[in-house]
C-alpha cells in the first residue's frame, strides 16, 4: 500500500490477507511460534446484498417479504428489535425522540437493541 | 457516488507521523498526508466521496486521493456510510476443550504477614480462609493430581506453567518442592516442558529455599512495595510490625545469586505510596530488581488503602512519566525495567483484539488447597466461582457458561470505548470486589485505561518510527 504502512503484526496480518494472501502466510513471516489472538479480529460483516435505499419497504410494499438488504434474515420483528430499522431505515412510523438536537444519548446504554432495549431512556420533553 | 464515513479508530500523533488504532481489529497504521486529510474529513461525520474528491482537489492529485480512500477501505478503516446501527460484537466462542496454558497452585492460603489491604484476608476477601472448609495446606496428593491435571488439560501444548502461589507459598515448601520434582518428571514422560514461577513475599527465603529454587530455575516474583515507609504501612506482620528489614537482606541475596530468568517486584499501590518513580528508583537501583510491575489495590472505595478519587489521575501520570523512561531507554536499545509498559507494548506490537480480559477460565485456571479448580487464583476456593476439581476435571458447561456470560459483546459499556480490544472490561475479581458480579466492567478505571493505552501506543507509535528494530527484537514479529 502507498499511503498506509501496516504497523503491528495485526494490520501486517491485515495486509496481506486482503492483499490477496492467506493468513497463515503472514502469521509464518511475522513469527510462526506465535499464535495470534483473533477473537475480535474479524467480526462476521453484514452480507453485501443489494443495497436496497430507504429501508425494507422500498421495493415489496409493505415489507415484511424482504428486508433491507434484500434477503430474508432481518424481516419485521418485535418493536424492540426492530425499532432502529423502522425509525430510522424504514418509512415505518415508529416513535423516537429526536436525536439530533434534544437527546442525542438516548441510545447510549443500548448496543444490542434485542438484549439492550430496557435501558433506552424514557425522555421528558 | 455513494456517501463514506470512518469505521471506529483511535487516531493518535507519535514521532511527527499520524496513526490509526483501527478498533476492533487493534490493527494499527501509519497515515500519509494523504490518507490524513480524508480521516480529518471524515471525523464524526459521512461524506459523499466526490464532495470528499472536491474538497481535496486543491491539496493532492484526485488519483492519490482515490487510491488512498480505497486503501482505507481495503482495511477497513473507512466504508460505505450507512446508518450507524447499535451492534453487539459477534460473539464465537473458542472450540472446547481449550489448552490449559497455566496452572495457579495455591499451595496454602496461610500467610504469616497480615498485609490490610490483601484480598485473600483483608476485609473484601470472598473466601474464609480462617474459618473456611478449604484445609490451610495443599496435601501432597493434591498437588500432584494437579500437575496430572495440568498436564491432561494442556491438550497438545509442548510446554505447561505451573505457578504456585498462596497465601505465603513457602509456608508450604516442602509440597512445592516435592510437586516440581513430580511435575519434572511426569513432564518427561509426556514429552512436554513445564515451567515453573512463583510469588513470595521474601520473609522465608532461606539459603535452603534460594538453592532449590535457583537450581530448578524457578521463575520468581516477590510482592514489595517499595521504600521502608511504604513497605511497612499495610505489609506488616501480625503483630504489627513492618516487614522491610526483614526481607532486604533475603531480597538483596536472591538478586546477587540468581543467574536465570529476571526477578521481577510486583508493587501493590495503595494510598500509602503514589510516588510510582520513587518506588521504582528504590526497587531497580537501590534493591537491585531486573523489573517492576504496578498494580492499583484491589478494594471497594471506602478502605483506608484504597485510593482516592485523585489517586487515579496521580498515578496515570506517573505512570506516564515512568513509560516515557522506558521509551528513551528503547530508543538508545537501553533496557528498562518498568514491566507494565512492555506488557501493553507487547499486546500493541501483536494486535491483540480480547474477546475476555484475560485468560481466566480459559487458558488459566486456579487451584484451591483442595484440589478445586477457580477462575483464577484470585477466586481459588469460592464455591461460585469453580469450574471442577482437579479430581474430576473441568465442568465444561459451566465453563462455557462462563465465557458466553462474559463476553465483551456482553459488556454494554464497553461497546463504543476504543480501548476495549485491550481492556475488554478488565479484571474479574476487581468487578467483583467493586461490583459484585464478575460480568460487570470495571467502569472506574475507564479513563485511566484509555490514557494509559493511549500513552503507550505513542510510544508504539514513536518507536516504530524511530527504532522499529527494538520492537522486532523485544516483541518479535518481522515487519514488511
Amino acid at each position: 500500500m502507498k499511503h498506509l504502512r501496516a504497523v503491528n503484526r495485526k494490520a501486517d496480518l491485515i495486509e496481506h490477507v486482503t492483499g490477496g494472501g492467506r493468513a497463515e502466510e503472514a502469521d509464518a513471516r511475522s513469527d510462526p511460534a506465535a499464535g495470534d489472538v483473533v477473537a475480535l479480529a474479524d467480526p462476521p460483516q453484514q452480507p453485501q446484498g443489494p443495497w436496497v435505499p430507504l429501508g425494507c419497504s422500498f421495493v415489496f410494499f409493505p415489507g415484511w417479504e424482504v428486508d433491507k438488504s434484500g434477503g430474508t434474515a432481518g424481516l419485521c420483528q418485535p418493536v424492540e428489535r426492530d425499532l432502529f430499522d423502522c425509525h430510522i431505515g424504514c418509512f415505518w412510523p415508529a416513535q423516537v425522540p429526536d436525536q439530533l438536537n434534544h437527546a442525542p444519548d438516548w441510545t447510549g446504554k443500548c448496543a444490542a437493541a434485542q438484549k439492550d432495549w430496557r435501558k433506552i431512556d424514557l425522555i421528558f420533553p | 457516488m455513494s456517501a463514506v464515513a470512518a469505521r471506529e479508530m483511535h487516531r493518535f500523533r507519535a514521532g511527527g507521523r499520524e496513526f490509526a488504532y483501527l478498533v476492533p481489529s487493534a490493527a494499527i497504521f501509519a497515515l500519509d498526508e494523504t490518507a490524513t486529510a480524508i480521516l480529518d474529513r471524515l471525523d464524526g461525520k459521512s461524506v459523499a466521496a466526490d464532495a470528499l474528491l472536491r474538497d481535496l482537489k486543491e491539496l493532492f492529485p484526485e488519483d492519490d486521493v482515490r487510491e488512498s480512500l480505497a486503501e482505507l477501505g481495503r482495511v477497513q478503516a473507512v466504508g460505505p456510510a450507512r446508518v450507524a446501527l447499535p451492534m453487539a460484537g459477534a460473539k464465537a466462542l473458542p472450540s472446547q476443550p481449550f489448552p490449559l496454558t497455566t496452572l495457579v497452585l495455591n499451595v496454602t492460603n496461610q500467610c504469616n504477614l497480615s498485609c490490610t489491604y490483601c484480598y485473600e484476608y483483608g476485609e473484601d476477601k470472598i473466601v474464609d480462609t480462617k474459618q473456611g472448609a478449604q484445609p490451610k495446606f495443599m496435601t501432597e496428593e493434591t498437588a500432584r493430581a494437579s500437575v496430572d491435571f495440568m498436564l491432561k488439560e494442556s491438550g497438545a501444548n509442548k510446554v505447561a506453567h505451573l505457578t504456585f502461589f498462596g497465601g505465603e507459598t513457602l509456608l508450604n515448601f516442602p509440597v512445592l518442592k516435592s510437586t516440581v520434582a513430580y511435575a519434572k518428571a511426569r513432564g518427561e514422560e509426556l514429552g512436554k516442558l513445564v515451567d515453573f514461577s512463583l510469588t513470595t513475599n521474601a520473609t522465608l527465603l532461606r539459603p535452603e529455599v534460594l538453592d532449590f529454587l535457583l537450581e530448578n530455575d524457578v521463575g520468581i516474583t516477590i510482592s514489595m512495595d517499595g521504600p521502608k515507609e511504604v513497605q511497612d504501612r499495610f505489609r506488616i506482620f501480625p503483630g504489627g510490625a513492618g516487614s522491610y528489614d526483614v526481607i532486604l537482606p533475603k531480597v538483596k541475596e536472591l538478586l546477587r545469586r540468581h543467574r536465570g530468568r529476571p526477578v521481577g517486584a510486583r508493587v501493590t499501590l495503595t494510598s500509602a505510596g503514589l510516588d510510582i518513580r520513587a518506588i521504582y528508583r528504590h526497587l531497580t537501583e537501590e534493591v537491585g530488581f531486573h523489573e517492576v510491575g504496578f498494580a492499583p489495590v484491589t478494594t471497594s472505595p471506602q478502605r483506608e488503602h484504597a485510593l482516592g478519587e485523585g489517586g487515579f489521575d496521580a498515578m496515570l501520570e506517573q505512570f506516564r512519566e515512568l513509560a516515557l523512561e522506558f521509551r528513551d531507554a528503547a530508543l538508545e536499545d537501553r533496557p528498562h525495567g518498568f514491566s507494565n509498559v512492555k506488557d501493553t507494548i507487547a499486546e500493541i506490537h501483536k494486535g491483540v483484539a480480547k474477546a475476555w480480559p484475560c485468560g481466566a477460565g480459559l487458558g488459566l485456571m486456579g487451584v484451591a488447597t483442595d484440589g478445586e479448580v477457580a477462575l483464577c487464583h484470585r477466586f481459588a476456593g469460592s464455591a461460585e466461582h469453580s469450574l471442577g476439581t482437579v479430581r474430576d476435571g473441568i465442568d465444561r458447561d459451566r465453563q462455557a457458561a462462563f465465557l458466553d456470560a462474559h463476553h465483551i459483546a456482553e459488556k454494554t459499556d464497553c461497546q463504543r470505548c476504543w480501548a476495549r480490544p485491550l481492556c475488554a472490561g478488565g479484571c474479574y475479581h476487581e468487578a467483583y470486589t467493586r461490583y459484585g458480579t464478575t460480568q460487570r466492567p470495571n467502569l472506574h478505571y475507564c479513563e485511566w485505561i484509555r490514557g494509559w493505552t493511549h500513552t503507550c501506543l505513542e510510544i508504539y507509535g514513536e518507536l516504530s518510527e524511530k527504532n522499529p528494530r527494538f520492537l522486532t527484537r523485544s516483541f518479535g514479529g518481522g515487519q514488511a
